[in-house]
């Protein structure tokens, strides 16, 4: 009769968790693992090697595939934020006008349909765009990743934009600041952190994005994961998973970023 | 004192049509670049397949018909398009066991991590957010990798004697099913995370002053409380999952299509874009009804701003 | 006094505020007109709800009224935004930028304004000293304590020296001792710039003190302007009667009105003269007002009689709560002498004299 009672135990729930956990993890630590093994098996250990790393270094299209992802997700990054930041401010803090909630869900639509939709939409309506004008640039599939990005951007930049204290640009208006002096002396330094913490976010889904990429593309217009997408689909090879692991580094890096800031800064 | 009320007016319409002018870049990208392009597919599936893939501008209500009824090559006689229905079914089928299996799987989770201590719920939070912002592709192969024949699932069990040769987990419904609930778990645990944050302990001791066995609490005040939370997460779950092609592609191989590889199909081989296009179509209409459903359910305060 | 004419620095006319529509209709303020001297220190004094934010806001610039008028020095102001106004506010919550220094937050309104580096420095370093606060004028703001952070607020609302210097319930946020000094404070800093102050609170003790003037509001209208004085010695109404100090009500009946004063008897049948507010003729039945200390215990019945229900100590007085015959409660308010009790004791039968010109005629 030692134990106090705790109302928050529940039975199994903890061990259900852990297993959770060690599922959510399993795969990719294998994954990683492997992206080390000498050999190119993926069901022995034949020794540490960063063989395959190379090789994923030396492939031409891997490299190709990576700057393409690179330039589309910087370019979609920046344009949704900005997008996104204006956006933010124009539907927050405010008391309900005609439109608002329009608006709200227009900006949220990306999330709310599956990319398998958008990306035959977009299919569709850029091949139109295509003959007509001729243009097979990038341009197609950065307009498509700023659009589906916008959301995500959206989202931390309004949370950090509503806990703002509304009386701050109060009073430098008081204090003889115009609306541009307001919004660039004070609501831009302080909403800074959610600006970037949505940049960050816009960027990995960017280069996260495989079906409406996918969908979109001009031949040879791969973006590292349709690349590692294509190479799947004829069979797996051990440089697979190096491409991923190193793919993963940088991921998780950024999202440490990005946690760190929205922690820190508050 | 007219003059008054006038520049009270004039202020609040400056300000609406600032707050339009802001948000207007934001609209239009999204107008020309995600929902203007849907009523284009509407208007695409009622059109007639071209010879070489695109379309020919001619009426035809085929598209539709051919979502779920085919037609004899020879009698013209329509019956039941088994092979898109099995498609439709499967998608259906596996869609709502993913969201029940992230479900079971996902709220004991969400409960763990919500009822760590402050420092230490953040550090849990950031684990499970992890996966979540890695590639889908990647977790999908990294499941790939497991559950092949000559993947650690096999092996293991080779090496430990319980099966001789290695169970054909991959290219399966089963497969498809793996591989989505562990790409969607993060999505269900953290919507239930959320509500079980705001969740007011005091209410569960309560219960348990009033003779309540822990099972009750459980069913009787946690979930109710927690329930828009739950229904957030499923759905979240559901219509990512019902329009899921990468881990349907990727491990499920060409026999185990979902609704999302048959779309595909269509702007590939199959050279029916109609088809393609109403097939699309078809699946926002199932989304739309589930997103009904969770406003219609979703009673409880948000967990999102509206 | 010397005889100068003084400007109005302030003029509201005729302003009412309206929120919502239909059922849903609420009017923040009603049809409200007072004017402000310049160099005045003034105080809208009112319950939560009252309206006295509201006016402060329409005055700043952060709203609009409905109807009526805002002159500032006999000109409109109501179609200048804030920032072109000059007119600056202390928000209750401080509103100090986070991410700048105590002196840039000082120098902002300035900087805002266009002058020039040299001008900001020295009129920073000038109000950091009227403030007191010289040394630290490079810390963060969120580094500093509460009571610094209200000085900061101070400073940097007066440092572009406007007409008007507006104060949202400024010292709510303080405890006691800190709210005493600042209230000493303001004072002097309000007769050193010689700028008018225009001070929002629900406090009445701090009205009383600090005020050349207070308008008293209910409801979004404005029931009494006057000196502490007036307001406290001759409330026109009833809310303002009990809402400043503690008071007596009684019922009495109006004989006559001779010399200014009323002649008036009360319910026991004694007979007072009582003050008025100008402009208002008493008649027939009416509520005299009277100040616990305007009114004396004796031993013996007075004006009034009664039984003493309850003594309570307050350290520099006494007050002791009568039920009188008629029914009615009484306070009346006893100055402590040393180590002496107030002389009467609870259930004992007394009596209340109340002094001639001790009590007033309430606007029935």
């Amino acid at each position: 009769m030692a134990e106090r009672f705790s109302i928050r135990y529940q039975p199994g729930f903890t061990t259900i968790a852990a297993i959770c956990f060690v599922m959510l993890y399993m795969p990719i630590a294998v994954l990683v693992v492997y992206a080390f093994n000498a050999t190119d098996s993926t069901s022995a250990w034949g020794g540490f090697s960063l063989h395959w790393f190379e090789t994923g270094w030396n492939n031409a299209q891997v490299i190709d595939a990576s700057i393409r992802s690179l330039k589309i997700g910087a370019t979609a990054a920046v344009l949704a934020t900005s997008v996104a930041t204006m956006a933010a401010l124009a539907t927050t803090r405010t008391p309900p006008y005609p439109g608002l909630t329009f608006k709200y869900a227009f900006i949220n639509q990306p999330l709310m349909v599956p990319e398998i939709v958008t990306g035959v939409a977009l299919l569709i309506f850029f091949s139109r765009i295509k003959i007509w004008s001729g243009y097979t640039g990038l341009g197609y599939l950065i307009a498509a990743h700023t659009a589906f990005c916008i959301p995500f951007a959206y989202l931390p930049i309004r949370a950090r934009l509503e806990s703002m204290d509304l009386t701050l640009e109060r009073a430098a208006a008081d204090l003889y600041a115009t609306p541009w002096h307001v919004f660039r002396r004070i609501t831009l330094p302080l909403l800074w952190p959610g600006i970037l913490a949505g940049l960050m976010l816009a960027f990995v889904i960017s280069l996260d994005d495989v079906v409406i990429t996918e969908f979109v593309k001009s031949g040879g217009q791969d973006t590292l994961p349709t690349y590692m997408l294509g190479q799947i689909r004829r069979g797996v090879t051990p440089e697979i998973n190096a491409i991923s692991t190193a793919f993963l580094l940088l991921s998780v890096g950024i999202v440490t970023l990005f946690f760190f800031i929205s922690r820190k800064r508050d | 004192m007219a003059n008054a009320a006038e520049i009270a007016r004039k202020a609040e319409r400056e300000d609406v049509r600032s707050r339009w002018l802001l948000s207007a870049p934001a609209l239009i990208i999204i107008f020309l670049a995600a929902i203007g392009p849907l009523a284009i597919v509407l208007v695409y599936s009622f059109l007639s397949p071209g010879p070489y893939g695109d379309v020919v501008w001619k009426f035809s209500p085929e598209a539709w018909i051919s979502v779920f009824l085919e037609r004899d090559i020879f009698d013209e006689t329509l019956s039941l398009a088994d092979a898109n229905l099995a498609i439709f079914w499967r998608s259906a089928k596996l869609a709502l066991l993913t969201t029940i299996a992230t479900m079971v799987v996902g709220f004991p989770t969400a409960y763990f991590i919500a009822t760590r201590s402050e420092r230490t719920r953040d550090i849990w939070l950031f684990l499970i957010t992890i996966p979540f912002w890695t590639n889908l592709l990647i977790r999908t192969f990294a499941v790939l990798q497991i559950i092949r024949n000559e993947g650690i699932i096999n092996t293991a069990l080779m090496k430990l004697g319980i099966i001789d040769r290695p169970i054909q987990i991959l290219f399966t419904d089963t497969a498809i099913m793996l591989g989505m609930v562990y790409v969607y778990l993060p999505l269900m645990v953290l919507p239930i995370y959320a509500s079980l944050e705001k969740l007011d302990f005091r209410l569960v001791e309560a219960g348990y002053d009033l003779y309540a066995s822990r099972f009750q609490v459980l069913r009787r005040i946690i979930i109710p409380l927690v329930r828009p939370g739950i229904i957030a997460g499923s759905i979240l779950v559901f219509i990512p999952a019902i329009g899921s092609y990468v881990t349907p592609s990727v491990l499920g191989g060409g026999k185990n299509m979902m609704i999302a590889n048959l779309i595909e199909l269509q702007f590939g081989q199959g050279r029916n874009w109609p088809l393609g296009a109403s097939l699309s179509i078809s699946v926002m209409v199932i989304v739309m009804i589930a997103l009904l459903l969770y406003v219609r359910n979703a009673t409880g305060p948000d967990t999102r701003n509206g | 006094m010397p005889d100068k004419p003084v400007r109005n620095a302030i003029d509201v006319r005729g302003v009412s505020k309206i929120f919502g529509a239909g059922e849903q209709r609420v009017a923040a303020l009603d049809s409200v007109s007072v004017s402000i001297r310049e160099n005045e220190f003034f105080t809208l004094l009112g319950p939560s709800g009252c309206g006295k934010t509201t006016l402060l806001r329409l005055i700043a610039g952060f709203d609009y009224p409905t109807e009526g008028e805002i002159l500032l020095y006999g000109e409109d102001i109501a179609p200048l935004p804030p920032f072109k106004r000059p007119v600056n506010t202390v928000f209750q919550s401080y509103a100090l930028f986070p991410h700048m220094t105590v002196g840039e937050n000082i120098g902002f309104g300035l900087e805002m304004l266009g002058k020039p580096r040299a001008e900001i420095e020295a009129r920073v370093a000038e109000m950091l000293k009227l403030v007191k606060m010289e040394a630290l004028r490079n810390r963060r703001t969120s580094q500093i304590s509460g009571g610094q952070q209200q000085r900061v607020a101070l400073a940097r609302a007066l440092a572009p020296q406007p007409k008007v210097l507006l104060l949202d319930e400024p010292l709510s946020a303080l405890d006691y001792k800190l709210r005493k000094e600042m209230q000493i404070e303001l004072k002097r800093l309000q007769h050193e710039t010689g700028i008018t102050f225009i001070f929002v609170t629900h406090d009445q003790e701090e009205a009383l003190t600090m005020s050349d003037r207070i308008a008293v509001m209910s409801a979004g209208r404005i029931l009494q302007v006057g000196t502490p004085w007036d307001i406290y010695d001759k409330p026109a109404e009833r809310f303002v009667a009990d809402f400043i100090g503690e008071t007596n009500f009684l019922a009495a009946t109006i004989d006559a009105i001779a010399g200014g004063k009323a002649q008036v008897t009360l319910g026991s049948g004694a007979k007072l003269s009582a003050t008025f507010a100008e402009g208002f003729r008493p008649n027939g039945r009416a509520t005299l007002v009277v100040r616990p200390e305007h009114a004396r215990l004796m031993k013996s019945p007075a004006d009034l009689s009664g039984i003493v229900e309850n003594i309570v100590y307050f350290g520099t007085d006494t007050h002791i709560h009568v039920r009188l015959d008629g029914g009615e409660p009484f306070i009346v308010r006893q100055q402590n002498t040393r180590n002496a009790s107030c002389g009467f004791e609870t259930g004992e039968k007394v009596g209340i004299q109340i002094g001639d010109n001790a009590a007033q005629v309430l606007k029935d």
